[in-house]
């Protein structure tokens, strides 16, 4: 436990420089209570996991920082603005991808800025290159019936990156892929991380995930839901993704992490 | 494709075979052997009564298909997406499409006399429900995924109707437009058997009368060929506008 106490202490301060700020928000659905009195920075330029198990309102979380979900009270700052609906700043990917079934991998890529009245030729263009960087050159005229859930989410990557949004809102990304195709997508989020200067916000429930792939983790507990803890992995960033798994921190933090949250499993 | 051209093909003649086959029985006296139909409907194809009477049965056909389709599918798309229409309307073509036709159409004809409009309105009783109907559920039934997708990416309301409701209902909209289309045949029909017979109705009401059977099923044979055409004519239109839509189903 002592390097999880050491990684604590190596934490930025986090009024530096955060890119989004979740100040007191509470949401109810009728009488369950989803959120209550939730406070959260997410630091720039970095990948901050919101983990817990299902039902905790991680989703609800996400949804309303995206924009689509009107907190009951509390607000969300983003870039010095607080905000209440969507906006060019985020751009979000869906746990069952979301993908439009009779568009081309194309035109599902584009779709974002196709909404924004960017020129065909031109979100086209922008469209090819992500559907390069996301490694799906060649599928550009395939329906998503075609593909396979693996390929499908790195669609919906691709649409999200297209936009240029400085927040990514990713909610459960991977847990609809296949088990190799999701430990490619984990190496492929950390490269994301480090190349594109973007805030990532990534819901999951899986605690080697998170670890795997996060800057800051912080652990949600229900009832009543609230960030339990906030855990920065420091010394496994830089050695290389091969590596990560066998560091001594990243195996205490995953032992830790479960240790809190065996209490709340069914 | 080659296998399904077959499989109909195929189709086509075991049930012409059969209706050889009971027509030379015969099942009943009245009830013609597949050729000699075929032989009537060459000679009304000849002598070119088979296509003056389509030019008239086709006249509430189109007008009430066309009505049928187009407000079908706007007040469908209204009671979708309005929790208000929906009440209002709702009810009201769940009435139409449990209705008994046969009669209604007695009240149609003291209203609109036995023209063209009473003609349209049999037709569009008989369309209009089942595309309304299925209009409506297909958009209440849109993924709410995608919506919030289109929202997150800056949707307006105009284009969540446009680019994500409309395409995503079409299958739905689409099946219902042709079980409008079928049942608007059999209105048309109907009314021309029931109003006043005119058009391919008249060509059944009178050869039935002086008992040329084979021209009676003559005629009825050709509204179902041409229904069934119709049908696949908007299939065709329709894989052809949403292409990932279709996972390989056919009507025909
Ligand atoms: N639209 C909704 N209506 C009612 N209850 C909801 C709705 N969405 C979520 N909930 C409830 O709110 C809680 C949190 O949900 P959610 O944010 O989806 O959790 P998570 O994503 O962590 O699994 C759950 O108990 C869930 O049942
Ligand atoms: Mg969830």
């Amino acid at each position: 436990m002592s390097q999880t106490n050491d990684a604590f202490a190596k934490a930025v301060p986090l009024d530096a420089d955060s890119a989004v700020s979740v100040r007191n928000v509470s949401k109810n659905y009728g009488d369950v209570e989803a959120l209550k009195n939730l406070s959260l920075e997410f630091p720039r330029g970095q990948l901050t996991s919101l983990l817990g198990p299902s039902g905790c309102g991680k989703t609800t979380l996400l949804k309303i920082i995206a924009g689509l979900l009107k907190p009951d009270s509390g607000e969300v700052e983003i870039e010095g603005k607080i905000i209440s609906s969507p906006g060019p700043d985020r751009s979000f990917v869906f746990q069952d991808f979301a993908l439009l079934p009779w568009a081309s991998v194309l035109r599902n890529v584009a779709f974002g800025l196709e909404l924004r009245g960017v020129a065909k030729s031109e979100r086209e263009a922008i469209a090819e290159k992500y559907i390069k960087n996301v490694g799906l050159t060649g599928f550009e005229k395939a329906y998503p019936h075609e593909l396979s859930g693996g390929m499908r989410q790195r669609v919906g990557l691709a649409r999200a990156l297209a936009v240029d949004a400085q927040v990514l809102l990713l909610d459960e990304p991977f847990s609809a892929v296949d088990e190799q195709n999701r430990r490619k997508f984990q190496e492929d989020m950390l490269e994301l991380v480090r190349g594109e200067n973007k805030t990532f916000i990534f819901v999951t429930h899986s605690i080697e995930e998170a670890v795997y792939v996060s800057d800051q983790i912080a652990i949600l507990l229900p009832r009543p839901s609230r960030v339990s803890e906030i855990i920065r992995p420091t010394s496994f960033r830089g050695t290389g993704k091969e590596n990560i798994r066998r560091s001594p921190e990243y195996l205490d933090i995953v032992d830790e992490i479960w240790a809190s949250l065996r209490n709340y499993v069914e | 494709m080659n296998r399904s051209l077959l499989l109909k093909l195929l189709s086509a003649v075991i049930v012409f075979g059969a209706w050889e086959i009971a027509g030379r029985v015969p099942v009943s006296y009245a009830f013609p052997t597949f050729f000699e139909s075929m032989y009537a409907l060459g000679v009304m194809t000849f002598d070119g009564s088979i296509f003056t009477a389509y030019a008239e049965t086709l006249k509430p056909l189109v007008i009430g298909v066309a009505i049928s389709a187009f407000f079908g599918i706007t007040i469908g798309l209204w009671v979708g997406l309005s929790n208000r229409f929906e009440w209002l309307f709702s009810p009201i073509f769940v009435v139409m499409q449990a209705a008994p036709l046969a009669a209604l159409i007695p009240i149609l004809v003291m209203a609109y006399g036995i023209g063209l409009t009473s003609k349209v309105f049999v037709v569009c009783i008989m369309a209009m429900p089942v595309i309304v109907l299925n209009t409506a559920s297909a958009v209440r039934n849109t993924p709410a995924s995608i919506k919030d997708m289109g929202k997150s990416f800056l949707a307006s309301d105009r284009d969540i109707i446009l680019k994500i409701v409309i395409p995503a209902a079409s299958p739905v909209i689409f099946s219902g437009l042709r079980l409008g289309i079928s049942a608007g045949f059999i209105g048309a029909i109907l009314s021309e058997l029931k109003i006043t017979p005119t058009g391919v109705g008249d060509i059944i009401t009178y050869s039935r009368s002086i008992a040329d059977y084979p021209s009676m099923y003559a005629a009825i044979f050709s509204i179902i060929v041409l229904a069934v055409l119709f049908l696949n004519l908007l299939e065709r239109t329709e894989n052809y506008l949403f292409e990932g839509n279709n996972r390989g189903y056919v009507t025909d």
